[in-house]
């Protein structure tokens, strides 16, 4: 276990600079989540606390060791790779015992650690078999096993679950969470997954193009987003963002529609904003959670509706603006039906229409 | 139901026919070569004969005895040939085999200045037959007193292999995806110890047959052979055969002996290295 400090962070390649001075400090211990779209650098970050590639500028500290010119063999790390990369010509016993091996550790040494990760990871069974003759989700647990019998300071995860079918995702997604559980080590784990990202990460790295958006706990992250794109990438279905402008303490939207300003929030006369709401927080009447101090009502024609059991997901239409809403204790719903809405304006978010920053106080 | 009986019927026929194709290919690829082992067991009027004789009356090691026999009874020195064409070839190969590994490791998986140059051009090198260079290279190798020597020929078949071999191995090792050595980096391996306990063993079948090919090229190789060599000293088993030929005869039969013991080590190496083709071994480790 060790903590894990990067400090201003660069990557470029040639004139290219893919990471633009990231700073970040994980605790020992902690499951981070750097999540963020595909080609924002997350790979690349991650690669570079690995060994795999260089350093452009700033320092990499795992424990108490600056680590930016060690080999990744020094650094005493283990890595789960996207397509798992196991070796084909060994068996998974071998597979599972081969940094060990490297380490010059005795027969009877490898064997145990080799037997108590095929425990952990029920493996046992398929010790004598070649990784092409496993499936994919014994696959990626084969590339877990390698990474835990080790018991490096550090874990890091490159999208290790995006090989797999949905329902195998979250089964191994909850594997982890126990792993991590047990082990306690240290893990970076990069997703572009933001489902992945909440279920497990204890803090979450929001990533674009380079840079660190936002840090936070799932929660935290989740109920107060710095902008619209930290609000729109976290959450499903993503935060409606409405444009409109504050008048009279009122927010008009493009179509005149007047909602009350959310409480907590300041705005000078005539500011531009964009209103986010979530679909969680504007639900047709009747088929709402129970009102709160802030309530707004507006009317909407649904434009199309996703039953989705418990829930049905309903698109309709608002200043201009498709709308994403939810309906509890659902009730089939028509096309071109207008149903009256609640929206919790407790819950509501502001941004600024231009920079798209939150406008949080 | 008739439609289905005709149908089955059309497809058991298309599968003779192609029977009959294949079998008639083989014949056209072996009948030679089982003609020339024939010939090495039959006596000399017979292989002569004409019409010919197919169905051989008489089998005798006559030919192979004449050829080690002494040098009055049309012997030659066999085993002197034979013992350069294994040195030259088995030099050559390897280190033809050591040029293409790290040739061809370094074309896929670094980058660098003129990378995509320098690979036409190497391989440009293949289009230029070797036969033509005769000559410049008997004035160079005259120069440098490399004509009848082992290490001129070595020399000569790493040149020619060397491209083939690198651009083989270069394509085996794309196959290898790069995450392999990273993990073998990240469990405690230098760079060198990735490349020899991971790539390089997952990409042995490939270079188990650049190495076959570049054997099978030096063994076989003539036209240069027979201008560079002179001697019993550096005389491969290909240039061997002329010996047979004299002023007014062709001594069929000897010759075909001595190509058999041609063919039989190339025939063996082939086999012994086969097993280590089997193809797909990258392929599960990863999926990609
Ligand atoms: N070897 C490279 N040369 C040039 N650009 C690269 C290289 N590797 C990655 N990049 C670029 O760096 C950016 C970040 O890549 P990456 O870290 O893999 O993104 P992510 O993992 O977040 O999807 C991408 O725009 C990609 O094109
Ligand atoms: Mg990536």
């Amino acid at each position: 276990m060790a903590q894990v400090h990067l400090k201003n962070l660069v990557k470029s390649y040639g004139a290219l600079s893919v990471v633009h001075g990231i700073n970040l400090d994980i605790a020992e211990g902690e499951f981070v989540v750097l999540v963020g779209p595909s080609g924002c650098g997350k790979s690349t970050t991650l690669r570079m606390v690995a060994g795999l590639e260089d350093i452009s500028g700033g320092e990499i500290v795992i424990g108490d060791r600056v680590v930016n010119d060690l080999p990744p063999r020094e650094r005493n790390l283990a890595m789960v790779f996207q397509n798992y990369a196991l070796y084909p010509h060994m068996t998974v016993r071998e597979n599972l015992g081969f940094s060990l091996k490297i380490a010059k550790k005795s027969q009877g040494e490898i064997d145990a650690a080799v037997n108590e990760a095929a425990e952990i990871l029920a493996l046992t069974p398929l010790l004598d078999r070649k990784p092409g003759a496993l499936s994919g989700g014994q696959r990626q647990r084969v590339a877990m096993g390698r990474a835990i019998v080790r018991h490096p300071d550090v874990f890091l995860f490159d999208e290790p679950l995006s090989n797999l079918d949905a329902k195998l995702r979250t089964q191994m997604r909850v594997e982890i969470k126990k792993l991590h559980q047990k082990v306690g080590s240290t893990v970076i784990y990069v997703t572009h997954d933001q489902i992945e990202a909440m279920t497990l990460a204890d803090r979450i790295v929001i990533m674009r193009d380079g840079h660190i958006v936002q840090v936070g706990t799932p929660l935290e992250v989740f109920e107060n987003p710095v902008n619209t794109f930290v609000a729109t990438f976290i959450g499903s279905p993503p935060m409606n963002l409405l444009p409109g402008v504050a008048k009279d303490g009122q927010i008009v939207l493009a179509d005149g529609t007047a909602i009350p300003l959310p409480p907590g929030y300041k705005l000078a006369e005539g500011r531009r904003i964009q209103l986010g709401i979530r679909a969680d927080n504007i639900m047709p009447e009747g088929h709402a959670l129970p009102p709160t101090a802030h309530m707004a009502h507006v009317d909407m024609k649904v434009t199309l509706s996703e039953p989705l059991g418990t829930e049905t997901v309903v698109y309709a239409q608002l200043s201009g603006t498709e709308v994403q809403a939810k309906m509890l204790n659902p009730r089939p719903v028509q096309t071109g039906e207008v149903l009256r809405f609640a929206i919790a304006l407790d819950k509501c978010h502001l941004f600024d229409a231009d920079t798209g920053l939150s406008l949080k106080a | 139901m008739a439609s289905a009986s005709e149908h089955r019927l059309r497809k058991r026929l298309l599968k003779w026919g192609h029977f009959i194709g294949l079998f008639l290919a083989m014949c056209v690829i072996c009948i030679p070569g089982l003609w020339v082992v024939l010939n090495s067991f039959r006596p000399t009027v017979e292989i002569m004969a004409k019409p010919p004789v197919w169905i051989p009356n008489e089998l005798n090691l006559d030919h192979y005895r004449a050829m080690f026999g002494g040098a009055g009874e049309g012997g030659i020195p066999v085993w002197t040939y034979f013992r350069n064409s294994l040195i030259i070839s088995v030099t050559s190969t390897l280190i033809a085999l050591l040029i293409g590994m790290a040739g061809g490791y370094a074309f896929a998986r670094y980058k660098f200045k003129g990378k995509a140059m320098t690979f036409v051009m190497l391989m440009a090198t293949r289009a230029v037959p070797g036969v033509a260079l005769s000559l410049p290279v008997f004035i160079i190798f005259g120069r440098t007193g490399l004509i009848d020597t082992h290490l001129g020929m070595i020399l000569v078949y790493v040149a020619l292999n060397v491209p083939f071999t690198i651009w083989l191995i270069d394509g085996f090792f794309r196959q290898v995806p790069k995450e392999l050595a990273e993990a073998a980096e990240i469990d405690g391996c230098t760079r060198w110890q990735a490349f020899w306990k991971v790539e390089f063993p997952v990409a042995r079948a490939g270079i188990a047959s650049a190495g076959i090919f570049a054997f099978l090229t030096s063994w076989n190789e003539y036209a240069l052979a027979s201008q560079l060599t002179r001697s019993v000293s550096s005389k491969t088993m290909p240039v061997g055969l002329l010996d047979f030929t004299s002023q007014f005869t062709l001594n069929w039969g000897g010759m075909c002996a001595l190509a058999v013991l041609m063919i039989v080590p190339a025939l063996i190496l082939t086999f012994l290295v086969q097993k280590h083709l089997i193809a797909g071994l990258t392929f599960g480790g990863v999926k990609g």
